[in-house]
């Protein structure tokens, strides 16, 4: 029996679609705007701004990588080959904005404007969070997968119920997608209509699992239709398109239309940290495959073709660059100052008895130490 | 029978020879996770499996905690013994939905229809220079959910035999995996008829008479050292393995306190509503009468897990232990 002879069985004559997918849906490619006339409406301040944030973005990533093999920073999962993504998030934000990183997005909050040192400490291995992230408005970097982006919701939801011009731009990677705090966050955001912006980066790796085996979907900017909200494709070492599709999502949020899921296209240029093995899942050629499609050497191309970028400016980014790395490196060659009895700090409001007495443990275990 | 000559072997290699003999053993054993298939996961505990056995039997999953127990429970209804990679303590978090609502009470919920074969392998604990949410100890949570087996190695011939045993077993066992014990070695024979108990039983790892070091997974060599150092002063300890910490062996850790009148229990997770507080409690329930002193703990301080540079204060290592140990002096007065 098909459905038709089932008595009653046509549409209930009020159903209908709530909303036409069709302006939800993302471009079919990622769109881009180096290399095509889009590029005409950008004003050439704005491109060369990029491009000094790029090469300082990609100097840090260089020498935060070199920490690691020096042990002076435990782990780094660098973004190099994603600058052009970490630098768009940043850059996309007001003052009062907050931005909501995961783990591997330092670098975003260091465009920013968080001083180097204090964006490093969680992964250095002194304080998880050594930074004030109400002075900075940047969530402290999320290492469980995905648990920030309900948070990033609900401040915008917050902010928008207090009256406030607050958005959020909360960033994921491509594995991050997969968990259910990406959906439940996303559903969220959609059903309040909060001032949000998803970045995802896809950037084709969860440590060693590829794309295909994180989701079926034909993108993961597909995801958003469902939820109600757009999803956009970008080219995501393509900084001025990361710049224009980022801009957009962010007024698109301030001025009261909603959140949008934003998938930019990159590659993790490096292995997932320093202590993975990224030969164990991918060839050398697809590897350098991308390297011709560095974020770097895109708009450099574009800049020099156009007559903008000269050797004078190419020469001040990378001095610039350099003394940023030289400062880096020195502050943190010099000893993390720590004080074994900040553990009981900030644990409770008012400490408990039996932290309390934890401490006098701890005190006469270093006074003893001290006297030896 | 052919016998393999013991060869030093570390932990790892021992959990994952323990999963390629099941899985060769029994074709319904599956094994899951994040990165356990091309990579062999992070620790590397699955190495191999996905090449020998396919990507059917060793799978990558999404990434997707809740999803990977939940598909689980799915599998397990249908026959299937999957075996679960938890890639680190605090990541199991987003799966406790399914483990308290779902695996832990199925078979009871079901009148034992639907049983629960199911692992969860979760490396835990610390000392291994982890950031954030990589060094949690979440026995007490697992402890305290009905229905569930907990226990934890702390040697290479265990790891291989316990986890045979888990695998084996028709309840689901939260399978914790020391991992600053991971690259620890042993001479192991997998072919060597290896002495193993089953789940549910504690080991004595060193005879003593003067007190009774009760611990398991990572504090089990933490102990093991603070005895030899306090021989030196006139201690001679006896360290137990509780190894499972449900189903509880009273029976072992009761008969070594009875004996030596005196028991300290030992480790790393949080000491306030921590593993410790149940052991100590059973045993003075039990050897009430044949106690000198009251039974000490040394855990984890109660604070969330602090960063590296600061996490050697937080575990109990050996100073402690024997601090602990002076104070079993005990006089009625103090
Ligand atoms: C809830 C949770 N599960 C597992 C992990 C372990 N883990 C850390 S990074 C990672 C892969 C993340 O991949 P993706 O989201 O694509 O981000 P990328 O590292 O590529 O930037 C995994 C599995 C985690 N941090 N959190």
């Amino acid at each position: 029996m098909t459905v038709q002879e089932l008595p009653g069985a046509t549409a209930h004559p009020a159903w209908k679609l709530r909303t036409d997918p069709a302006p939800l849906l993302p471009d079919p490619e990622p769109y881009r705007v180096l290399g095509t006339d889009a590029v005409d409406g950008l004003d050439s301040e704005l491109l060369l701004r990029l491009y000094d944030a790029l090469v300082h973005g990609r100097r840090y990533n260089a020498q935060a990588t070199a920490l690691t093999k020096q042990g002076r920073l435990a782990v780094y999962p660098s973004s190099t080959g994603q600058e052009a993504c970490e630098i768009a998030a940043a850059l996309a934000l007001q003052e009062q904005d907050w931005l909501f990183p995961s783990y591997r997005d330092t670098l975003a909050a260091v465009a920013r404007g968080l001083d180097p040192v204090e964006a490093l400490t969680l992964l250095r291995g002194d304080w998880h969070t050594g930074y004030d992230p109400r002075e900075h408005r940047i969530a402290p970097l999320s290492t469980p997968l995905a648990t920030q982006l309900p948070h990033a919701v609900g401040l915008a939801h917050a902010a928008r119920l207090a009256g406030d011009d607050v958005v959020s731009l909360a960033m994921v990677g491509d594995g991050g997608t997969s968990e259910g705090d990406f959906h439940e966050a996303l559903n969220f955001a959609a059903v309040w209509k909060a001032p949000v912006v998803f970045l995802v980066q896809n950037n084709g790796f969860a440590i060693s699992v590829p794309l295909a085996k994180q989701t079926a979907a034909p993108s993961l900017a597909h995801k958003a239709v469902g939820y109600g909200m757009p999803g956009r494709l970008v080219d995501g070492n393509d900084v001025a398109a990361m710049h224009v599709v980022l801009a957009d999502a962010v007024s698109r949020a301030r001025s009261g239309g909603g959140p949008t899921l934003v998938e930019a296209v990159t590659y993790r240029m490096e292995a997932h940290t320093n202590a993975d093995d990224a030969s164990r899942y991918r060839g050398d050629a697809e590897v350098e495959s991308w390297r011709r499609h560095d974020p770097i050497l895109l708009l450099e191309r574009e800049l020099t073709g156009r007559g903008l970028l000269g050797e004078e400016r190419i020469q001040s980014a990378s001095k610039a660059a350099d003394t940023m790395a030289a400062a880096l490196r020195e502050q943190m060659n010099a000893e993390p100052l720590l004080a074994p009895m900040d553990l009981f700090a900030q644990v409770y409001a008012t400490p408990t008895p039996q932290l309390r007495s934890e401490a006098e443990q701890l005190r006469a275990e270093l006074d003893a130490e001290d006297g030896r | 029978m052919t016998t393999v000559a013991a060869k030093p072997a570390t932990m790892a290699q021992a959990l994952q020879r323990a999963m390629r003999d099941a899985m060769a053993a029994d074709p319904t054993v599956h094994v899951m996770g994040e990165d356990v298939g091309t990579l062999g996961g992070v620790f590397r505990v699955t190495d191999g499996l996905a090449k020998e056995f396919g990507d059917d039997r060793c799978t990558d999953t999404p990434l997707a905690e809740a999803g990977i127990l939940g598909a689980a429970v799915g599998m397990a209804m249908y026959g299937l013994r999957p075996v679960v990679e938890m890639q680190f303590d605090a990541f199991a978090y987003p799966a406790f939905e399914q483990l308290i609502s779902h695996v832990s009470r199925m078979r009871n919920r079901t009148r034992g229809a639907l049983p629960m074969p199911i692992v969860v392998r979760v490396p835990y604990g610390g000392g291994i220079g982890g950031v954030e949410h990589h060094s949690d100890s979440s026995e007490a949570y697992y402890m305290a959910t009905p229905g569930l087996h907990v226990v934890t190695p702390s040697t290479v011939a265990d790891a291989y035999g316990l986890l045979r045993e888990a695998i084996a077993s028709d309840d689901p066992v939260i399978f914790l995996e020391p991992k600053r014990l991971y690259w620890s070695k042993a001479e192991w024979s997998p072919d060597a008829p290896a002495e193993v108990e089953p789940i549910g039983r504690a080991v004595v790892r060193r005879a003593g008479s003067s007190a009774t070091l009760l611990t398991y997974g990572p504090s089990v060599p933490v102990c093991l050292e603070a005895a030899d150092a306090a021989r030196d002063e006139g201690w001679d300890l006896e360290v137990v393995d509780i190894r499972s910490l449900v189903p509880f062996d009273d029976e072992t850790v009761c008969a070594s306190v009875r004996r030596t009148g005196r028991a300290v229990v030992v480790h790393e997770s949080s000491g306030f509503g921590g593993p410790g507080g149940e052991i100590a409690a059973r045993v003075t329930e039990r050897c009430f009468h044949h106690l000198e002193a009251p039974v000490l703990r040394v855990a984890g301080f109660d604070i969330p897990y602090p960063p590296p540079m600061l996490e050697r204060h937080h575990l109990p290592g050996v100073d402690r232990v024997l601090d602990a140990v002076a104070r079993l002096q005990w006089e009625a007065t103090s």
